[in-house]
């Protein structure tokens, strides 16, 4: 296997109004699946996938919110959250969802997958990616 | 280590370009096409984002789509360059990655 690439999904849209963000989750598997090296961005809109207390039963669509808690197991650990979009919606820490993931490198301790970053810090993450894709 | 950002939204109906601007790092480029050229045109109110990163960002626009939409050259922004397709793939072969925002 070639060298694994340091893969950025990056998300920028809220959750139910369109299909932008299940499509992104269900390619973020995928990629994992192939033992890329992956990461996840959410900001703008895209903070609003992981805001707490999701119900579509009304709706009769998949809430695909619990999913993220799943993606420890495929070894994406990081979820870059920017802090200045969640201002921006009147949204703290607090509101979003605790992803976490168990680290197999150090007894299975659970550690936070959200990585609060300032909007800086993210552009800089963006530019230390191989790939970057859109959602 | 540089990326081409690409733009294809309107920027009066969406925050793609604002967003792409404030996320784009020195020596980054930025193509606005489709209805993304809109952005590129002096005088509007979203004009002041683009000149902003002037300087730090090199801006470009699709010719095709400018010419489809009836803007002439003489109206985009001061430092805006037009490309051809051709000059598109040139600018996606010439950073190390593209990132688009939709």
């Amino acid at each position: 296997m070639s060298v694994a690439k340091k893969f950025l999904y990056v998300n920028r849209k809220a959750p139910y109004g369109t299909i932008y963000a299940l499509e992104s989750l269900e390619v973020v598997l995928i990629g994992a699946a192939f033992d890329q090296n992956v990461s996840l961005a959410f900001l703008d809109d895209g903070v609003f996938q992981l805001a707490k207390g999701q119900d579509t039963k009304g709706l009769g669509v998949k809430n695909f919110s619990p999913t993220f808690r799943a993606l420890g197991d495929y070894g994406v650990t990081k979820l870059y959250v920017e802090k200045e979009s969640l201002a921006e919606r009147g949204l703290t820490e607090d509101d979003l969802m605790p992803v976490t993931y168990e680290d197999e490198n150090d007894g299975f301790a659970e550690k936070p997958s959200l990585i609060f970053v300032d909007r800086a810090e993210l552009a800089r993450v963006m530019r230390d990616q191989d790939v970057v894709l859109s959602f | 280590m540089t990326t081409l950002h690409m733009v294809n939204k309107s920027p009066f109906e969406r925050n793609a370009m604002k967003s792409c601007l404030a996320h784009a790092l020195e020596g980054d480029g930025v193509i606005l096409f489709e209805d993304g050229v809109y952005g590129a045109v002096k005088g509007s109110a979203v004009t002041g984002d683009i000149q902003g990163k002037a300087g730090a960002v090199k801006v470009y626009v699709l010719g095709p789509d400018l010419a489809a939409r009836g803007i002439a050259d003489g109206r985009l922004i001061e430092g805006i360059k037009v490309v051809d397709y051709p000059g598109f793939v040139d600018l996606v072969t010439s950073h190390e990655r593209t990132q688009s925002w939709l």
